[in-house]
């Protein structure tokens, strides 16, 4: 039997209390227990209100697969990988122009960044969508000719005015990328005789996806939810899906759960993919992949 | 009988960043087979002059020839035009280079690094270029660590592999900039030890380096360095233990104590 420890060096008198038999008891965190309580309550009675409210569970349920919302739902996710295709593709051009030492390329990029950023979404797509006011035909004289009302279809209108404008932000997080990856890497590069499109491919841009990744999976993201402002120029996305059912049957608040169910959705699939990715180009930076902030105890 | 062509011949360079002078009308001749070491104060231009030869930068007058033939110009009348990028890179490959701070590609294991040049430049068959890198990390000592990312490895294991990616090149000069001074001491002598048996093979080797024992016992000749001039070279024996220059033996007798 030893002494009970005082908090006080003893010293390693005899009597003194064995240290090396303590266990220490981790803290307890009181506050954590009463934080998840109040939480809870306040769910609860969130999912009380809208079991009560007045919403039509049975209609959400029925139109959730309905043709039109599933054409809707494909319509949404054509538009985000074209969009996003033409974003990426606009991007890396505009980054690398951007950083070219002729100064009339740098500044073209700069110039159309200045635009795009520059001007509301919604009014490059309505600029789109009624360029047939100021351009009635498109074409190369004596090659093809088309009307631009034709051409300029919801679909074309959509995708110009998302993917240039996403262009825009792109180019930023792909030049940062760019200036992310150590110049000895291009001196090692340029040593064993490779060109710069061949560093650039091989070499700086595989590196620099570690830091274009995260911000532009996020921006994958705020485009799936972009997209429904295509509906105000009548392209069938999900949301101007429900909007047509919701203006036959009134069912308001259902049709935009069922749109919400869908969004949340597919953005959940893109979060998981994101995850995947991110740890694959991380390959040979020490850490496997983004954790959450680790709390100790 | 004719004189056999240089290795390196180094003709009145100059170059400047901004005002500061790094070169002054360096000349310099390195014969085939050579181990040159280029030793120095910081700043004084030995980096400089590893990184005009394999054209990492360019030089403002003078001119360098690399077995005989001019590096990144093309001359024509009176005047010397600029290369274009794919000329240089051709003639970047008779060179290979090793960095102080490694290098290596991080995003590709030790054997993707090796055959990348050989890969992607020489367009060599894969099969090809995965035994000979296997090889080479043989003779460097880490065949084992073939699949291991840089970040994985010690900073001499890194080094290690730089100078076999280097090799897999087939380079008919190696530069070394300072190629042990970001190791921890325990790990210069393994890197060093690769160094020796290269040049015991007959590779021409410039290693700016401040090694001294290495260059007392490797080095075929030493070149001493300071503000952008070679200021003394002779066969280490002479330049380490016998300074003639005031400054050489000023910067000796500091490196050593």
């Amino acid at each position: 039997m030893t002494a009970q420890p005082r908090g006080v060096d003893d010293g390693g008198r005899p009597g003194a209390p064995d240290y090396a038999t303590l266990a220490i008891t981790p803290r307890r965190h009181y506050g954590r227990w009463v934080t998840a309580a109040l939480i809870l309550l306040a769910l609860g009675f969130l999912v009380k209100a809208f079991a009560e409210g007045d919403i039509a569970w049975g209609v959400v349920g029925e139109f959730f697969t309905a043709r039109a919302i599933l054409i809707g739902l494909v319509n949404t996710i054509i538009m985000t990988v074209c969009a996003m295709a033409l974003g990426l593709t606009l991007g890396v051009v505009l980054a690398i122009m951007y950083m070219s030492p002729n100064p009339v390329t740098s500044t073209t990029a700069l110039f159309y960044i200045w635009i795009f950023r520059g001007t509301p979404l919604i009014l490059q797509l309505l600029l789109w969508f009624n360029l047939a006011l100021v351009f009635p035909t498109i074409g190369i004289p004596g090659v093809f000719e088309a009307r631009m009302v034709d051409v300029m279809t919801p679909f074309v209108a959509t995708l110009l005015g998302l993917g240039l404008n996403q262009g825009a932000y792109t180019a930023e997080v792909v030049r940062a990328g760019i200036l992310s990856v150590d110049s000895g890497q291009t001196d090692a590069a340029k040593a064993i005789g490779m060109g710069r499109l061949t560093t650039l491919r091989r070499i700086v841009l595989p590196q620099a996806m570690r830091v274009i990744i995260p911000p532009v999976g996020n921006e994958v993201i705020s485009m799936v939810k972009l997209t429904s402002i295509a509906s105000v120029i009548q392209y069938a996305e999900i949301l101007r899906s429900a909007q047509t059912i919701y203006y036959a049957n009134a069912r308001v608040i259902e049709l935009l759960i069922v749109a919400a169910g869908w969004y949340l959705i597919v953005v959940t699939v893109l979060q998981i993919g994101q995850y995947a990715l991110e740890r694959r180009f991380a390959r040979g930076f020490g850490r496997s992949a983004p954790t959450r902030t680790e709390d100790a105890r | 009988m004719t004189q056999p062509v240089p290795m390196v011949r180094v003709v009145s360079v100059t170059k400047s960043y901004g005002a500061f002078q790094a070169l002054k009308d360096v000349s310099l001749d390195i014969p085939q087979g050579a181990v040159q070491c280029i030793i120095g104060p910081s700043g004084s231009g030995k980096s400089t002059l590893l990184r005009l030869l394999n054209q990492l930068e360019c030089w403002d007058r003078g001119a360098i020839f690399i077995e005989g033939e001019l590096l990144g110009c093309v001359p024509h009348g009176q005047k010397l035009y600029a290369m274009k990028e794919q000329g240089i890179a051709r003639q970047r490959l008779k060179t290979g280079m090793v960095f102080q701070r490694f290098n290596l590609f991080p995003h590709m294991t030790a054997l993707q690094n090796i055959i990348e040049g050989p890969l992607h430049v020489l367009k060599r068959r894969k099969s090809e270029a995965m035994a000979e890198a296997e090889a080479l990390l043989a003779r460097v000592g880490l065949w084992d660590k073939r699949d291991a990312y840089p970040s994985e490895m010690s900073g001499g294991q890194q080094q290690r592999v730089a100078i076999a990616r280097a090799l897999a090149m087939q380079p008919r000069l190696m530069l070394f900039d300072e190629p042990t001074s970001a190791l921890d001491p325990e790990l210069v002598g393994e890197v060093l030890a690769v160094m020796r048996d290269l040049a015991a093979s007959g590779m021409t080797m410039i290693i700016v380096t401040h090694e001294l024992g290495f260059a007392r016992e490797a080095a075929s000749d030493v070149a001493f360095m300071d503000g952008g001039r070679v200021i003394e070279r002779g066969p280490p024996a002479q330049v380490l233990a016998n300074p003639a220059m005031p400054r050489t033996r000023d910067f000796i007798a500091a490196v050593l104590s």
